[in-house]
């Protein structure tokens, strides 16, 4: 059992987080759709962890506490994914190749436990990233 | 709008005969009239000549694959976009030209009108978008249809009027203006990946051949007697020996009379007639046919071709002419785009250098003026690039140049690598007929005009014509004798007034003037099978529900309809 | 009685369907039922009525708090931020129509701005591929009338554009596709058992990240030549079979998506798939589509491309004429270089879609937001400018991820005094022009489309 696992993260669209996007970014359904990490149930036994637990997923960008759960569509061992939007970003790095689009899929990144942290609102993410946030913590 | 009168210009006029007469031009509103009042503006033309506003009948500048070619050359805007001119929109590009600059040069040269030449109905609303936001001059379009389902269907049973009823419906739907032909059965066959070449191979899946589609397409046009003939792109461009196919296709005209209340006499356009008039079986032995192909053009009095002039430019090709593109990007290996459109036709879009240190570039750009040299009725041969085929519609310009002057095509002619091979694959050199401004006027104002059923409004300088009046810094009557002069003169006007409005002075545009979409909406006896036919696709094979395929009126906010009652 | 509304447009997805009916109440102010239309689309269409929705402006106060303003006042700040920043950036267009694109680019071009769409950040490397290589395309009804093999590289269409795979590329049944589904060999190509890879007779399920090698194994093979026993983490076996499948059908589809575009090799990932797609073509039929993302994000790529002749990223500080280069006038690269002192977010939602790096960035100047909806880029905002819902309460032109346009109708009256994405931007340019003492440029023909609009819809 590993404290931290390195996993190759993706950040792409679901359906949950079309319609919850759809219904409004500050909705618990977005909330719910979106502050979440998919990854194979072989990962989370390295990583000593039961599905739904909270994990801290940190990349050369930032980091950002989501839940892990059983993906919805299978992602073999080795491979995260956290559904685009407001969390995937705390971590997507921005860097370009020069393109003009940002790493959303296949950079690096470190997940630890974090069973005790709360996952923020997107709200609190956000104006928080931009000292904004006025709501408590 | 008030008054305006031109005094003293060398006046070229063919709808009257005037050649060269010094004489006024009056302006009232956006007509022409036959005098005006003490107050009027006077434009001072004098020492220069002044021609009515000249008439594209064939050009790509708006729609798909005009924008597919903008969207995927970035190339053909670096370094060849002029400044924007203070207080008018930028202008893009070179070979496909942004819409703004599209309407700003048009106008420059002294055009009042552009007919578009190919507009998938399917992207009828993308086509209107663009011509909305084209400035000044005025635009048509012509939709496609010898590809089309419906029209194969109903032409394999010989049934003209389900035909027509279809045809009629598709051109108000997309607010378009005639028929248009590009490879006949070809672009259809291009749907699997094929071709038909000669217009007795049949089309695949069809059980039609494209004699039959063209055959049927000018019986169905005169059926509906719409103001321009049938407008054909033929089987087999742009391969050599084609000239062929080419006098085939024509010969499908031969007997069939215009049937019309525009003073149209012609069934039939056929357009860029120069990739269409090759030789030789392979490009090694490549060459021109151009004499064998105007020769039977003269004789046949229901005949209108255009020119397409190669003008030695790197440019952008792109036709309806699917097949053709995928051919022309093996043989270059550019970048390719290609548009299949369901039920109706394609497209492809490939860049393309005209090359004069390539042989069969040089006897492309010897055939295009050949032909302009040998027709003998400027009034059915009409000038054009086949814009941005064979070269953009700036270059407009230079081809009046090499037809006007000898001593301009010779010079041309000794900048080329291979100038002996393209002087034996054709008869350029020594050719010694130089086009007359005349003759000019008439094949770019009077002539087209006339085989669009347009004569009513455009081409002429007669009172009660629209007021689009050029005038060019040239002395008739004492011709520069630097050909390079004829050039400059015709590419910037010294003033140009469209519907009555000065929009250009001094090469420079004044104003945005007051640009109209003209289309024709057909009448015909409600047909309950074609009605019946029409929903039945739109349910089954369209991707796009039916009431939302006919073009809103706010697409076309300065509409001028066309009405026509077929029946009557 | 409440009506139905029928072949109504759907604002969400690339697929544009335009078969949804609507039933809006008597007054014709809200849509009670609708039909045909997917998850998404179906909130999007109830969405419009949430007492939520702001229906006024929403000014930034010095303690952090938003204030409704007027319109004008709107207007006024807009104006007037954009002739005061040096190089202000206008991002967004995911979700309006063509008329707002052209007025939000004449806006841009009087303000000397960089005019940039969400492409930026979803199918930009395709534009670069398709500058390098073309685009060998069709319309979505050929694919549902022809296509016989059908790949899905890197795009989940049962999550991202979820009528797609009925509507045009798996389950129809088409003119010369008379059996639907049972006439059609699906290939899916994705790092992970998508649901739309479930739907697949072949799943090539490639180690992430390496779909160049994957596109060449296949191309390499059509050329004759072998490859190892394992490309990508795929099997030879696999790849000849599915290579052989392609060359023999009759029609070849390829779809491809952000799996493509998003991770490493980018345009490279593109520029080999339509290479694969024009090899494909000396054996049969072949064609390429990218699976764009929103229902009208095609629609800056082509309206900026007759305008300006380029689609997206396009500079326009010079003042007389547009440049573009992605990576240097690209939204995320100009935000973290700094280069941008005002940022104008128009129908989409930076806040929650770009890296928050680039967001922290563009905070640093004036923001402001137009959409119609509370979303992360409103409440960042300087200012929030709510406007009328596309395709529900404003109608327009749109284009499919097909390049279609598509005559999107108004359903239902958008919230009293609330103006369209146009109306705001033409406001803002009469504004400008007033500020800066100009003349408009060419507003007439604007004027004619509008005493015409009446007639139809």
């Amino acid at each position: 059992m590993a404290e931290k696992i390195i996993l190759n993260m993706i950040t792409q669209r679901a359906v949950e987080e079309g319609q919850a996007m759809e219904k409004g970014k500050t909705t618990p359904e977005y909330f719910a759709a979106c502050s979440v990490c998919e990854m194979n149930p072989e990962d989370m036994k390295r990583l000593g962890i039961w599905r739904n637990t909270n994990v801290r997923v940190t990349s050369e960008a930032g980091s950002v506490i989501v839940k892990a759960i059983e993906p919805t569509q299978y992602c073999p061992p080795g491979l995260a994914h956290i559904r685009q939007g407001v969390w995937a970003n705390q971590v997507v790095p921005p860097r370009t190749q020069s393109t003009g689009v940002p790493q959303y899929s296949g950079f690096p990144v470190t997940i630890e436990p974090a069973i005790n942290e709360k996952i923020k609102s997107a709200l609190e993410l956000v104006q928080g990233a931009v000292g904004i946030w006025k709501g408590g913590n | 709008m008030a008054e305006i009168l031109i005094k003293n210009g060398f006046v070229i006029d063919p709808s009257r005969k005037i050649n060269g007469d010094v004489m006024d031009v009056a302006i009232k509103d956006d007509k022409i009239v036959e005098k005006v009042g003490s107050g009027a503006k006077v434009i001072d033309a004098k020492g220069k000549v002044v021609m009515a506003g000249a008439v594209d009948v064939h050009a790509h500048v708006a729609g798909p694959k005009v924008n597919a070619g903008r969207l995927m050359r970035p190339e053909d805007k670096l370094f060849k976009s002029p400044d924007a001119q203070e207080h008018y929109r930028m202008e893009m590009g070179f070979s496909i030209p942004s819409t703004f600059k599209t309407g700003y040069d048009y106008a420059r040269m002294g055009y009042a009108f552009v007919m578009e030449a190919a507009m998938p109905p399917l992207h009828s609303p993308h086509v209107h978008e663009e011509i909305h936001d084209t400035p000044i001059i005025d635009e048509a379009a012509l939709p496609v249809f010898a590809n089309n389902w419906f029209v194969m269907e109903y032409l394999k049973n010989n049934e003209i009027d389900n035909a027509a009823a279809y045809v009629a419906w598709i051109i108000a739907a997309t607010k378009g203006y005639g028929i248009k032909l590009v490879n006949p059965g070809g672009t259809a066959a291009w749907a699997w990946g094929l071709n038909c070449l000669g217009i007795n191979d049949p089309v695949p899946f069809y059980d039609i051949t494209p004699a039959e589609i063209i055959t049927g397409l000018i019986k169905t046009n005169e059926y509906l007697g719409l103001p321009h003939s049938v407008h054909i792109h033929q089987n087999s461009l742009g391969d050599p020996g084609n000239y062929t196919v080419t006098l085939d296709s024509l010969k499908l005209a031969e007997g069939v009379k215009a049937r019309n209340k525009f003073g149209r006499d012609s069934v039939m356009h056929s357009t860029h007639i120069q990739f269409h008039s090759y030789g030789g079986d392979s490009w090694a032995n490549f060459e021109s046919k151009a004499k064998e192909v105007m020769e039977y053009v003269n004789t046949q009095k229901n005949i209108t071709v255009d020119l397409g002039c190669v003008t030695l430019d790197e440019t952008t090709t792109m036709t309806a002419d699917g097949p053709f593109e995928h051919h022309l990007n093996n043989l270059n290996h550019l970048k390719w785009a290609n548009v299949d459109v369901e039920l109706e036709t394609a497209a492809g879009v490939v860049p393309y250098v005209y090359d004069k240190n390539i042989k069969v570039c040089g006897i492309q750009w010897a055939i295009g003026l050949e032909l302009g040299l040998y027709a003998k009725d400027p009034m059915r041969t009409f000038i054009t690039t086949d814009h941005p085929n064979a070269g953009p519609f700036i270059r407009y310009p230079r081809i009046i140049k090499w037809l006007m002057s000898q001593k301009a095509r010779e010079a041309t002619l000794d900048t080329f690598k291979y100038k002996d091979k393209v002087i034996d694959a054709t008869n350029i050199h020594g050719m010694d007929r130089e086009l007359t401004l005349y003759e000019v006027a008439q094949m770019t104002r009077t002539g087209p005009a006339k085989a669009l059923g347009l004569s009513h409004m455009y081409g002429g300088l007669s009172a009660g014509l629209d007021a689009n009046v050029g005038v060019f810094d040239l002395n008739v009557k004492n011709m520069p004798s630097d050909p390079e002069m004829i050039e400059k003169a015709l590419l910037r006007a010294s003033w140009f007034i469209k519907s009555g409005q000065i929009v250009v002075k001094d090469g420079e545009i004044t104003g945005h003037g007051n640009k109209r979409t003209v289309w024709v909406n057909a009448k015909v006896k409600a047909n309950p099978q074609v009605t019946r036919d029409i929903n039945e696709k739109f349910l089954k094979n369209y991707t796009v529900g039916i009431g939302n395929y006919p073009v809103w009126d706010a697409l076309a906010p300065n509409p001028l309809v066309i009405d026509i009652d077929a029946e009557a | 009685m409440p009506k139905w509304i029928t072949q109504v447009g759907c604002p969400y997805c690339g697929s544009s369907c335009d078969d949804i009916e609507c039933l809006v109440s008597d007054d014709g102010k809200k849509i009670l039922e609708t039909r045909n239309a997917c998850v998404i689309g179906n909130e999007i269409f109830h969405h419009v009525s949430s007492p939520d929705r702001p229906k006024r402006p929403r000014m930034r106060q010095p303690d952090g708090s938003m204030k409704e303003v007027t319109y004008d006042e709107a207007v006024d700040y807009t104006a007037k931020a954009l002739i005061k920043a040096k190089k202000p950036l206008i991002y967004g267009f995911g979700s309006t129509n063509c008329e707002g694109m052209s007025a939000v680019a004449r806006v841009a071009e009087r303000a000397g701005a960089v005019l940039d769409n969400c492409a930026s950040i979803c199918h930009g490397p395709s534009f670069l591929a398709i500058f390098d290589n073309g685009y060998p395309s069709c319309t979505l009804g050929e694919v549902k009338n022809r296509a016989d093999v059908v790949l899905f590289w890197g795009c989940n269409p049962m999550h991202a554009h979820p009528r797609h795979t009925s509507r045009y590329s798996i389950f129809p049944r088409g003119f010369f596709t008379t059996k639907g589904q049972m006439q059609r060999t699906i290939i899916s190509i994705d790092p992970r058992e998508t649901d739309t890879a479930k739907l697949a007779d072949y799943h090539f399920m490639l180690n992430q990240g390496h779909d160049y090698e994957l596109f060449d194994a296949f191309r390499t093979v059509l050329r004759g030549h072998d490859i190892p026993a394992e490309v990508a983490g795929c099997k030879r076996e696999m790849i000849l079979e599915a290579a052989e499948k392609m060359k023999n059908a009759r029609f070849v589809m390829i779809f491809f998506g952000m799996g493509c575009t998003h991770t490493d090799g980018r345009n490279h990932n593109v520029d080999i798939a339509i290479s694969l797609t024009r090899d494909l073509n000396t054996h049969t039929k072949a064609s390429i589509m990218a699976m764009r993302g929103h229902y009208n994000i095609a629609g800056p790529g082509q309206v900026w491309s007759w305008q300006f002749g380029f689609p997206y990223c396009i500079d326009l500080s010079k003042g007389t004429r547009a440049h573009m280069n992605p990576g240097e006038t690209s939204s995320v690269d100009l935000a973290m270089r700094d280069e941008v002192d005002c940022f104008v977010n128009v129908g989409t939602d930076a806040g929650a879609h770009w890296p928050i790096a680039a967001i922290k960035h563009v905070k640093k100047h004036p923001v402001i937001t137009v959409d119609p909806n509370i979303c992360m880029a409103s409440e960042i905002a300087d200012l929030h400018v709510p406007v009328r819902v596309v395709g529900v309460e404003e109608p327009g032109v749109v284009y499919r991820m097909d390049n279609v346009p598509i005559q999107f109708k108004k359903v239902i009256d958008g919230p009293e005094g609330v103006p369209s994405d146009e109306e705001f931007f033409d406001k803002v340019y009469t504004r400008m022009c007033e500020l800066t003492q100009t003349e408009p440029i060419w507003v007439h023909v604007k004027e004619h489309a509008k005493a015409s609009s009446s007639l139809e819809h």
